[in-house]
């Protein structure tokens, strides 16, 4: 009880003691519990502005739990996530995407209610203003910014190649340019980090690659990449670094090389693709 | 541009649409159809902003009696005993129904399912005692009179056809600021969080859109049309009584938007009509075919329209081309096959 409070404390006196902000996002010993099942146990890493990090492991290692942490859907039971500065702590969803970390899902939530664009374009929404009133009257201010709210769109969806796919409904896309939607929709909202959950899932070769050339080109435009990938080529490809889980815990860290020479990761991951 | 074709049938279907609405008191030369053609339009506009609330916000209120009845009442009680202007007491209407809806839908929209349905339950039923409780203030059942008539521009709206015209005025306005909303920034950000339309509210809070804020501001938008149509009602009739804004009128409306089409704005003026129209149909036949019955089998007619329709056409009187064409398309496929 007593050991809990010291630390407590002790944390607590961290926080304020907190080193410039050269980190873009960091864990700090955060855990996540759903009732007695403990899906990530004391998970710490730094993300550093710019970097592709690939978060790896086997199915169940608390991947996407780890996602969702970050991205507001899950709070932690314990431990801390710091976003430039901030900390995430009780923040909703959408204020965090408000901060700039922007998502894709495992299991797409493309909206098939709208065509193409304008699941683009929902994705501009907290980079324009109009709300009910103004778009009830659709005043010319309000007008030109819906068309600026297109046009970015447009240029989005050029960006991952599917602006000829514009009007289409995108349930008539196939599987992998319904993923490239979802990231176009998630870069509309400008982020400054992005978190890609399996981009790579169900995916061709060819379309790997076409995303690894996608990927680095975002990084390219100076945004942070967190992607959580089970496909190791993906992963070990364009990662600068790779942080790999296991039953919930981080057990290795490091350049893919690092990583893939680690004796734990080997047998713990590697052991049962190779 | 592809959508030219149905963009200039939509075109005309409405400037038709508009000319019979505009023609229909002048050859009706009815005073019953022009009251008709008013309690159509009223409730048209009651209906459309109940079709925004569950066909764009995925929520349902069992309130919108209640928020026409705030509008009437408003009206009648800030003219009567306050001496306001008619139009104000018609703004204050539309403030304190958004302003009830708001209070009620903050908490309660921030929880899953259909707590609003039940809450609203309730709140049509205190509401609906308020009317007849607060006798100082609404009269009971004895109602209000003496509501002033409205006026635009020193002229004073007198005949029912003079109504007629300012309720369809009125209906149209809102339509064009409800397809203005729903066809923007706002409306992008109702339909992503609709689940039940292919929405998705993980997709939507992603992107930094909060699902309670958009499904708080339509329900507050929705009272206010209601309150608004309240307001109008009791300016033209000049007379009030708790009877026309109980529970079951609140029903009525859902049934409007059901047959219509939820989440269609024109399915709401459509269901508004359909319901109206055949509610005095079956007033009036009823008793003829079965002497003795009373008007109340009406009721039983809603019942079986609206089971017709979730049957056949879940979506409503306005998917019924597109039904009618598949259903065509089958037909020659299986003749030619």
């Amino acid at each position: 009880m007593a050991n809990a409070e010291q630390n407590s404390v002790a944390v607590h006196a961290q926080q304020k003691i907190r080193p410039s902000g050269s980190d873009s996002l960091e864990l700090r010993e955060v855990s996540k519990a759903f009732g007695g099942l403990i899906a990530v146990h004391q998970v710490s890493f730094v993300i550093h502005p710019g970097e592709i990090v690939a978060l790896i492991g086997p199915n169940g290692s608390g991947k996407t739990t780890i996602f969702n942490l970050i991205s507001g859907f899950l709070s932690p039971t314990h431990g801390e996530i710091w976003f430039e500065e901030r900390n995430l702590k009780g923040l909703p969803a959408h204020r965090i995407t408000s901060l700039g970390i922007g998502r894709t899902f495992q299991n797409l939530q493309v909206f098939t209610n709208m065509s193409v664009v304008e699941n683009v374009m929902a994705g501009r929404h907290l980079r324009s203003k109009a709300g009910l009133l103004r778009t009830a009257f659709r005043l010319p201010p309000t007008q030109v910014e819906e068309k600026g709210i297109f046009e970015a769109a447009l240029g989005k969806l050029a960006m991952v190649g599917l602006e000829t796919e514009s009007f289409t409904p995108p349930l008539s896309l196939p599987y992998g340019k319904q993923k490239l939607l979802e990231i176009a929709r998630a870069l509309a909202t400008e982020p400054k980090l992005l978190l890609m959950d399996e981009p790579a899932g169900g995916l061709s070769t060819q379309e790997i690659e076409d995303l690894a050339r996608l990927i680095c080109l975002i990084q390219d435009r100076g945004i942070t990449v967190l992607l959580v990938e089970h496909r190791m080529e993906l992963a070990m490809g364009i990662a600068d670094r790779v942080v790999v889980l296991n039953f919930g815990e981080k057990i290795a860290e490091g350049t893919p090389d690092e990583v893939q020479a680690n004796e734990q990761v080997i047998t713990a991951y590697l052991g049962e693709e190779f | 541009m592809e959508g030219t074709k149905t963009n200039k049938i939509r075109y005309l279907s409405i400037g038709l649409f508009v000319i019979v609405i505009a023609i229909m008191p002048l050859v009706a030369r009815s005073r019953y159809y022009v009251t008709i053609g008013n309690f159509i339009g009223i409730y048209g506009i009651v209906a459309m902003g109940l079709a925004l609330l569950i066909g764009y916000a995925g929520q349902v209120s069992m309130a919108q009696a209640a928020f026409y009845g705030i509008g009437a009442y408003t009206s009648a009680i800030l003219t009567t005993q306050v001496g306001l202007n008619p139009w104000l007491t018609m703004v204050a209407g539309a403030i304190l129904s958004a302003g009830v809806a708001g209070i009620i839908g903050v908490p309660l929209l921030k929880l899953e399912g259909h707590v609003l349905a039940v809450a609203t339950l309730a709140l049509s039923i205190v509401v609906s005692t308020f009317f007849v409780e607060l006798r100082p203030l609404t009269g009971g059942y004895d109602g209000i009179g003496g509501i002033p008539r409205l006026s635009v521009g020193g002229f004073m709206l007198k005949a029912d056809f003079h109504y007629y015209y300012l309720i369809w005025a009125f209906l149209f306005f809102l339509f064009i600021l409800s397809h203005n909303i729903v066809h923007s920034r706002v409306g992008r950000a109702l339909r992503s969080i609709h689940r039940f339309s292919g929405g998705s509210e993980m997709g939507a809070e992603s992107l930094g859109i909060s699902p309670t804020k958009y499904k708080v501001q339509i329900f507050m938008l929705s009272a206010a049309y209601a309150s608004i149509a309240g307001s109008l009602y009791a300016h033209w009739v000049t007379f009030i009584n708790p009877d026309p804004f109980g529970i079951f009128i609140s029903i009525l409306m859902l049934i409007m938007v059901t047959i219509g089409g939820m989440g269609s704005l024109w399915g709401a003026i459509i269901g508004s009509c359909l319901v109206f129209l055949s509610g005095e149909l079956f007033r009036e036949m009823v008793p003829r075919l079965i002497p003795g019955a009373s008007g109340e089998m009406e009721m039983i007619a809603y019942g079986l329209i609206l089971i017709l329709i979730l049957l056949f056409m879940p979506r409503g009187l306005v998917s019924a081309p597109a039904l009618f064409k598949s259903w065509a398309a089958k037909a020659t496929r299986k003749a030619s096959g």
